[in-house]
């Protein structure tokens, strides 16, 4: 996961281009599953809330080695303003995915879900013939570390209890009770 | 000579404490949201206000780092229009949800947008009252069933932006919280946007309304790009069926701001303008 990525020359526009949106990418994931973390603390969902917090960390070391790559001393602008095929960058989770009732497994399969849209969407650059052929050589390195990611993940799912099928059943739900 | 402040990011915006929201709500994408314009426009949490009513979208103001006011219900937009009006040098942000903003608080509604005050009213719609358990609010549709709606209102549901239209606001917009990006670019636009500036953000409830978890799929981009003219607007809003994101109207009504006199510094002089 932390194997130092052989370099393509740092130098043009696309390269940085590319790299600013690897980079919003970790940073947004980063704070999506920060948001998600304390989301889980309120509602006293420890277990859930170190496994986000812990998701959390890891994407934003990610991030920093990006900014340590292009020696750049903080992030790119604008980070936000990037636009994305989909609504959101590739490897944030939609804020709707979660349920308080949530178990560990079910934090690895949101996780899951954005390593595999994250491994699709940089070897679909590293597949492009329109990007050069620097980022196209960093994107297949980016897309190959993201098929580890998902194989760490999907082995960390096995360490944890599949839930149950009533998982999410309250026996106080917060509807109104007639 | 000092240093000029270095340029805030969202983060900034954002205050220490955690929003007791569900786990999946789309407020937090909201809240999100409002930092990302704010940062946008280089502004300063000192000088931007936001101020709301009751309801959970309306504990916002106290999740940033801006000057807030938690206010009565549905009278945010009241609470609002004076704070712009005293103090014209500040951003002015009005937050809230659907029943806040179209029921308890529709008068105001319709009157902040004749008034057309320079601030920005962000509603955060999830069709159901949320705070109080899953009543139906204005905006839901009249066929939704639940355990305090069975068969639904059969209510006819209020239209939020073509009130706004026909009130006069002079911006209206729509964004969704599954796009918290776009929906921040709809913000700062509002926010740049001279007098009452509305933006309705669809912002689902996963607890009461877990059908709206399927908004993602229903809404688009505006197929047509925004008009200043109101005719265009309303013929667009009458077809409209909820989903349509973007700007849908950029008026040029000028804002309404009354001259002030000079600014009151003491609470005696406050007392004073009050005495019969």
């Amino acid at each position: 996961m932390k194997r130092a990525r052989k370099h393509a020359p740092k130098s043009g526009k696309a390269y940085a281009d590319f790299m600013a949106q690897a980079y919003a990418m970790e940073i947004d994931a980063s704070e999506r599953y920060a948001e998600f973390a304390d989301q889980m603390e309120v509602h006293n969902n420890l277990e859930v809330a170190e496994l986000f917090r812990k998701l959390s960390g890891i994407e934003g070391l990610h991030a920093k080695r990006i900014l340590k790559e292009m020696g750049w001393p903080q992030m790119p602008e604008p980070v936000y303003a990037l636009q994305w095929a989909s609504a959101e960058p590739p490897e944030t989770a939609p804020v709707t995915e979660l349920h308080y009732l949530m178990q560990p497994y079910h934090a690895l399969e949101i996780a899951l879900r954005n390593e595999r849209r994250a491994e699709k969407f940089l070897g679909g650059i590293a597949r492009s013939r329109t990007a050069p052929a620097e980022v196209a050589k960093l994107a297949a390195q980016m897309a190959a570390e993201e098929r580890e990611h998902i194989r760490l993940i999907r082995d960390w799912m096995t360490r944890v209890p599949k839930p149950d099928p009533d998982w999410s059943r309250d026996p106080d739900p917060p509807f109104l009770s007639d | 000579m000092n240093a000029p402040a270095p340029a805030l990011v969202a983060p900034d915006f954002k205050s220490d404490y955690k929003p007791v929201w569900c786990p999946g709500c789309g407020d937090f994408s909201v809240l999100a949201a409002i930092t990302r314009a704010l940062a946008m426009l280089a502004l300063r949490p000192e000088n931007v206000a936001i101020v709301s009513g009751i309801g959970c979208s309306s504990r916002v103001p106290a999740y940033t780092t801006c000057y807030g006011f938690h206010g009565v219900h549905g009278r945010a937009l009241a609470a609002g229009t004076g704070l712009k009006v005293a103090r014209p040098d500040l951003t002015v942000l009005v937050a809230g949800g659907d029943g806040d903003g179209y029921s308890i608080g529709g008068n105001h509604f319709l009157h902040a947008c004749r008034r057309n005050v320079d601030l920005t009213y962000i509603v955060m719609d999830n069709h159901v009252y949320g705070m109080t358990k899953g009543q139906p609010s204005p905006t839901t549709e009249p066929h939704w069933s639940s355990k305090l709606s069975p068969g639904g209102t059969g209510l006819r549901e209020f239209h939020p932006l073509v009130i706004a239209l026909a009130s006069g606001a002079n911006f209206i917009a729509r964004g969704f919280s599954g796009d918290p990006n776009g929906a921040a670019k709809l913000i700062a636009e509002a926010i740049r946007h001279p007098g009452f500036s509305f933006v309705e953000i669809l912002s689902p409830c996963v607890i009461f309304r877990p059908d709206q978890r399927s908004w993602k799929d229903a809404v688009r981009p505006a197929p047509v790009a925004p008009t200043d003219e109101a005719a265009r607007a309303a013929r667009r809003l009458m077809t409209d069926d909820g989903f349509n994101l973007g700007v849908l109207y950029s008026g040029r009504r000028k804002p309404y701001q009354p001259l002030t006199g000079k600014a009151t510094q003491r609470l005696s002089d406050l007392e004073e303008e009050f005495a019969l």
